[in-house]
């Protein structure tokens, strides 16, 4: 973009974009400097949500972790619940009925599935259309019917148990699941017909902070913001863990099919087919989910060997990287825990330079980043 | 007015020993006591079908507690933006900050004048009608300038820059697309525009189906108009998602009230000129409401022209929840490089058609020729 300050000099402007702002997905804090309309400069300020979730790791006992890992992203608490319990069963060698390992991923992809309708929603109403984002919240509102059905809650489900899960499915479980995956499919081509193909949002999107694949993998996107780069990596894939192997889905990438390759729109649109990926998922799994128990044995105070393991599994928002080191007590030595929207805000500077403050909006939309995973 | 406060003299013999001038102004009181009791009442039924339809097409309720179903919604609000405290902040240009309002609210409001109601059913019908229009709406441009800047609040002051320059910019579109209209009638009246759609052609008197042209420029003003009064997709200057609330945002109470109800405002006048330019205003097809007795035809005209503005403001609501919005520089080039060129090649294509065929349009023509 070629701005005319030479022949016309103008002071630039500093400008706090949030803590609190609409468009900031939270208390991120942009600091702005603009000449008129254009960014010159945005500096993200993180650190407004941090709660030491990695230090209280390191004060309570293994199972006690679990509910903390709910507020590591609310949108995606399933996803990090099983993380956790994921790594403790790495970490302490546990075998996992196969039944629990089923519900674990019937609940993460569900989990998937409406974390992306969030991200779908917001980011519309970032652009100025409120209306999808109702869409969004009516659909969402159905998987967490389905979750107050297996775990009596709707947003912190605190699931997900070192060697199974809390619970099994209730009677109808599986059937309501494959009700709502038999509604939800047809809408996204709706979603598709009414937004995401809209003249005015493929011209707000496409072209706009556009990260080619070599730079996207150099500053360590993860998640569907790497794959909007083109590049096929999902652990689910390349790192398969728990039963994921056994089922059939294709990781989505981006094609620059509206702009160029890389840009907000092959972000978006990574996220949207995710969720039509994420609807087979499930559709596979609770057709074949075996008989069985949901929980192995594990003492409720119970001692991992000494060592240290690192385990990171697929999340909505990118990689969730777990390490933990034991010492052999009740609690873990030391927890890090890294998050995809953390290391996304890296490249955020980058790409913004240069954009209308509209745009600023836009990348922050289609990063759809999450404030508690970035401050943790 | 004077010509209206005579016949009332005559009609009412005790009035006869008041000046004229009394009467006259005691008229003008009256009728812009109507016209503001009326521009309120819609802002009012407004505010609340906005949100019923938001509602529907949202897939929700809508307001549903105050009063039957909701009905009562807007009265609440009411009271409640005039009960709230007016906050200015400390570092504001108080003088300014507390003009801005009425800059826009006045500028909104003043255009209610010259809308042609009904037959005979005008405040002051101008010789000067659209004119007029296009004059005091302009004065919106200075009271959110005023209000971006006098706020202290970098956001008011983009917002407020956006606003100006959007505003500036399409109104030339605006007034270019509704020249046509004026070539066709051969007046700026608003009353002798909508005199000129009626006739036998029924529905196609209308400007919108005189020539191809005019169809056309229907839709030309009516996309620059949605821009000129900061209607979604084109509500940059107050873009809740990037400018927070923009030139408004510093504003509460009574004062917020005012923008809000001038937003309203131009809804309405926007709807109420693409109805009188292009949609036949208040002629009822196939009939002339005139030679209806005593009010009945005022009456017959106000419903037909309401139930048309009605439903342009529908139509208005209905993108307002439907698209999202445009970047400023994708706003700016729109106006310039698009609406601009084509609504002066589209003005000249009238220009010629009414000089070719001697100012007669498509319908008009066709119906010659079955006699």
């Amino acid at each position: 973009m070629t701005t005319r300050t030479d022949a016309l000099p103008t002071q630039e402007m500093t400008i706090n974009m949030g803590p609190q702002h609409p468009s900031t997905h939270g208390v991120l804090r942009v600091i702005l400097t603009t000449d008129g309309e254009v960014v010159t400069r945005a500096v993200p300020d993180v650190g407004y949500l941090h709660r030491a979730l990695e230090k209280i790791g390191e004060r309570v006992t293994y199972a006690q972790y679990m509910p903390f890992t709910d507020r590591l992203d609310y949108l995606a608490a399933m996803n990090c619940n099983c993380a956790w319990a994921w790594t403790v069963e790495k970490l302490a060698k546990i075998e996992v009925p196969e039944r629990a390992e089923y519900l674990r991923v019937i609940v993460c992809e569900l989990n998937r599935i409406s974390s992306h309708l969030i991200a779908f929603g917001s980011y519309t109403a970032d652009m100025g259309a409120f209306t999808p984002f109702l869409y969004a919240i009516r659909e969402r509102e159905q998987v967490n019917d389905l979750f107050e059905m297996l775990c009596g809650n709707r947003l912190t489900y605190n699931y997900a148990r070192v060697g199974g899960v809390s619970g099994d499915a209730p009677p109808g479980f599986l059937e309501k699941t494959r009700e709502f995956l038999d509604y939800f499919e047809p809408k996204l081509d709706e979603y598709n017909n009414l937004i995401s193909y809209n003249k005015i949002f493929v011209h707000r999107l496409a072209n706009v902070a556009v990260i080619p694949a070599e730079e996207a993998v150099a500053y360590g996107l993860t998640g569907p913001n790497l794959r909007g780069s083109g590049v096929p990596f999902d652990l689910r894939k390349d790192e398969p863990y728990s039963v994921y192997p056994k089922f059939d889905f294709k990781v989505c990438v981006g094609t620059g099919e509206r702009g160029t390759l890389g840009d907000c729109f092959d972000r978006y649109m990574v996220r949207i087919n995710e969720m039509r990926e994420s609807v087979k998922i499930v559709r596979q799994a609770v057709a074949r989910i075996p008989d069985g128990p949901v929980r192995a044995k594990v003492p409720r105070l119970f001692k991992p060997p000494v060592g240290e393991t690192y385990f990171r599994s697929e999340c909505p928002r990118g990689e969730t990287g777990i390490y933990l080191i034991s010492d052999g007590s009740v609690n873990p030595f030391r927890l890090k825990i890294r998050t995809g929207s953390f290391v996304t805000m890296n490249i955020f500077e980058k790409v913004t330079r240069g954009l209308m403050i509209a745009d600023v909006v836009a990348v922050i939309g289609s990063f759809d980043i999450i404030l508690p995973e970035i401050d943790r | 007015m004077e010509a209206l406060a005579l016949s009332l003299v005559n009609a009412i013999p005790p009035l006869a020993g008041v000046p004229l001038w009394t009467v006259t102004l005691l008229l003008m009181v009256v009728v812009a006591a109507v016209i503001l009791v009326f521009a309120l009442t819609f802002e009012g039924v407004g505010s609340l079908v906005l949100r019923k339809v938001a509602g529907d097409i949202q897939a929700r309720i809508g307001p549903n507690r105050v009063g039957p179903n909701g009905m009562l919604q807007f009265l609440a609000d009411g009271v409640k933006l005039v009960l709230k405290e007016d906050i200015i902040p400390a570092n504001a240009d108080r003088l300014l900050f507390k003009l801005a309002p009425y800059f826009v609210f006045v500028g909104s409001f003043a255009a209610f004048v010259v809308v042609p109601f009904g037959v005979g059913l005008i405040a002051a019908d101008l010789n000067i009608g659209i004119y007029y229009v296009m004059a005091v709406t302009s004065l919106v441009v200075v009271g959110v300038l005023l209000a971006g800047w006098a706020s202290n609040n970098k956001w008011a002051l983009l917002g407020g820059m956006r606003a100006a320059s959007q505003i500036v910019s399409y109104e030339i579109p605006v007034g270019m697309a509704l020249i046509p209209a004026v070539l066709i009638a051969g007046s700026l009246s608003l009353q002798d525009i909508v005199r000129s759609q009626g006739g036998l052609l029924g529905i196609f008197g209308w400007n919108l189906f005189h020539n191809p042209f005019t169809f056309f420029s229907f839709f030309l003003y009516f996309t620059a108009a949605q821009a000129e009064t900061n209607q979604t997709p084109f509500d940059l200057p107050e873009a809740e998602s990037e400018l927070v609330s923009g030139y408004n945002v510093e504003y509460s109470g009574i004062r917020f009230g005012l923008f809000f109800l001038a937003e309203f405002g131009d809804m309405f006048i926007v709807a109420a000129l693409a109805t009188a330019c292009f949609l036949g205003g208040w002629n009822v097809p196939f009939f002339n409401a005139g030679t209806l007795p005593w009010i009945w035809g005022n009456l017959l005209s106000l419903g037909v022209f309401l139930a048309k503005a009605f439903a342009m403001v529908l139509i208005m609501m209905w993108v307002r929840w439907t698209l999202p919005r445009l970047r400023v520089d994708q706003l700016m080039r729109m106006a310039w490089k698009f609406l601009v060129p084509l609504t002066f090649v589209n003005l000249l294509g009238v220009s010629l058609w009414l000089l070719v065929f001697r100012g007669k349009g498509i319908p008009g023509m066709i119906a010659s020729l079955f006699g």
